[in-house]
């Protein structure tokens, strides 16, 4: 079942165009990513499905709500954490949660959204003094206060350190893990690859491909790469000659072999065979970076 | 709302400096500047009154208003929307006006409270006269609250960040207080300058006070001034304010 239905989203901005044309569905239970460079008009778009903005054209539907005429009916089925949206320096985090609780008529309990947030002995500190990690934990927390059945998180991970990164990915796991279906906008290949099950790739204001990110991944074909440094010369016609490459470069003493099928074995049988050893051997397949660049012309960052 | 006032209360203690700042500046000038010994004589330009009786009250109230309202106020409300504050609360089925209108309020109590310390210490300390038209002080005080505010909310419009407003606050505010009399009473004005007070908002609020404080009512002019400053900066902040 679709939870959000998003089409044909334009929003344009007095100097220009934030958003040209963005349909997606986002089904229950899911997390849905929305991935693409700055700039592209990922949080235009989450704007404008949270009900923060007005579309200039299309239609959004969030659990059969229009954001725009419907703010009240909307708020109660999503959470939002959205980019430089914060808190007064001096206010406490239980405070935090208490406050934007009684905003709620029938709200989670924030006692026990504070531990499972990993704040629970961060109780009494100033929102001013919590790391970044902290804060968008505390930013997940009060998205999810009002029981939403949809969270927004805009950008969770920018600015953060890998640890808390991987701890605040943890978190959204959870949290998608006990119902709620989720919204991430991130220009995070890895971010993405990890968590999402479903990717609109967006460029310039338009979805370029919405799949799996192995779907993706597999639009820009199966192609591996390996890189080695051979022990010895070889020549690259033996290597041209094997069906499974396509491909053969050098950079400086490392070999750049580009195939498919099963590469990295022939290679190294070919290699074996002229007594040579491929040392430091790295194999490479296709990224979401590669499938943005492949559909769009574009890198990703 | 009833959390929201209170937790925007706890919020303004916390920065006590500034709660300080609004209470103690006009209570301490009234008592530095009631020491002066003209101030304290009986005075021909006010019809025998001595300085300190009604009008040294009268400016003090207004100081502090000022002070809340164009520099307090207009600080907090741009840092709301500079750290994204307003655009957080948008995302929840509370609308931010909550929070704007609790800052409204918690700012109107802090005045009142620096007005009854003004009037309290000043009877006390300098024998002060006291309203004796109290309904009718009350009156003219919450007209020239609610114009001083919504200046202040026209402040928190236009100003570009957190760091511009009180800045700009400051700017509004010394003109202000010099056509309500501060540095030269009102009676002792040139005539085109009194003109120009007449119609500042602060020259009637001011006359007003005094007129209560005198045990008479307000002027309906000195009103329909206040009323119309109200109408005007209310309307311009209404038209103006971003919350993000």
């Amino acid at each position: 079942m679709n939870v959000i239905e998003v089409e044909n989203l334009h929003k344009r901005y007095p100097n220009h165009v934030a958003v040209h044309d963005v349909s997606f569905e986002v089904s229950e239970g899911e997390i849905f990513g929305i991935l693409g460079p700055n700039g592209a008009g990922k949080t235009t778009t989450v704007e404008c499905v949270s009900g923060l903005r007005v579309p200039d054209g299309g239609t959004i539907r969030v659990a059969g709500i229009d954001p725009h005429r419907e703010r009240d009916g909307l708020r109660r089925v999503l959470g939002a954490q959205l980019q430089s949206s914060a808190l007064p320096e001096k206010i406490r985090v239980w405070e935090a949660l208490d406050l934007y609780a009684s905003f709620y008529p029938d709200p989670a309990d924030w006692q026990e959204l504070l531990e499972r947030v990993g704040l629970g002995a961060k109780r009494d500190t100033m929102f001013g003094k919590l790391s970044g990690g902290q804060r968008q934990r505390l930013s997940v927390a009060l998205a999810l206060v009002g029981k939403p059945r949809i969270a927004v998180l805009d950008e969770l991970t920018t600015g953060l350190d890998p640890q808390a990164r991987r701890d605040t990915w943890e978190l959204v796991e959870q949290v998608r893990d006990s119902g709620v279906t989720i919204v991430l906008v991130t220009h995070f290949m890895e971010e993405a690859e990890r968590l999402c099950d479903r990717i609109a790739l967006i460029d310039a204001g338009r979805v370029a491909a919405t799949d799996s990110p192995a779907g993706l991944v597999a639009r820009v074909g199966g192609e591996q790469r390996l890189r080695f440094r051979p022990s010895g010369p070889v020549s690259d016609a033996v290597l041209l000659a094997l069906p499974e490459v396509t491909d053969v470069s050098r950079s400086g003493r490392q070999m750049v072999v580009t195939g498919n099928g099963n590469l990295a074995h022939v290679v190294t049988l070919a290699l074996a065979g002229q007594q040579v050893i491929p040392a430091d051997l790295r194999i490479e397949q296709a990224t979401l970076d590669d499938a943005f660049l492949a559909l769009t012309g574009r890198k990703l960052v | 709302m009833k959390k929201i006032i209170l937790m925007e209360s706890k919020l303004l203690a916390r920065d006590w400096p500034y709660l300080a700042f609004s209470l103690a500046l006009p209570v301490g000038l009234l008592l530095a500047l009631g020491q002066i010994p003209d101030l304290a004589k009986p005075n021909p330009d006010f019809g025998g009154e001595r300085f300190v009786d009604a009008q040294l009250p009268a400016q003090m109230i207004l100081l502090s208003l000022m002070t809340l309202s164009f520099t307090v106020l207009p600080g907090v409300l741009t840092s709301y929307r500079e750290q994204g504050v307003l655009r957080r609360m948008s995302t929840t089925p509370v609308h931010p006006g909550r929070l704007l209108s609790a800052q409204l309020l918690i700012n109107l109590v802090v005045a009142a409270a620096a007005a009854v310390l003004v009037i309290v210490l000043g009877s006390l300390v300098l024998g002060s006269h006291v309203p004796s038209n109290l309904v009718g002080f009350v009156l003219v005080f919450l007209f020239g609250a609610a114009a001083m505010l919504a200046i202040g909310l026209v402040i928190a419009s236009v100003a570009p960040n957190s760091k511009a407003a009180p800045g700009i606050g400051s700017v509004v505010m010394f003109p202000l207080l010099f056509l309500a009399g501060m540095w030269i009473p009102r009676e002792i004005m040139p005539d085109a300058l009194r003109a120009v007070s007449d119609y500042s908002v602060v020259g009637p609020f001011v006359n007003a006070m005094r007129d209560t404080w005198a045990g008479d009512w307000p002027q309906l002019p000195h009103l329909a001034v206040m009323l119309v400053g109200l109408a005007l900066f209310g309307g311009l902040a209404v038209r103006l304010f971003k919350w993000e």
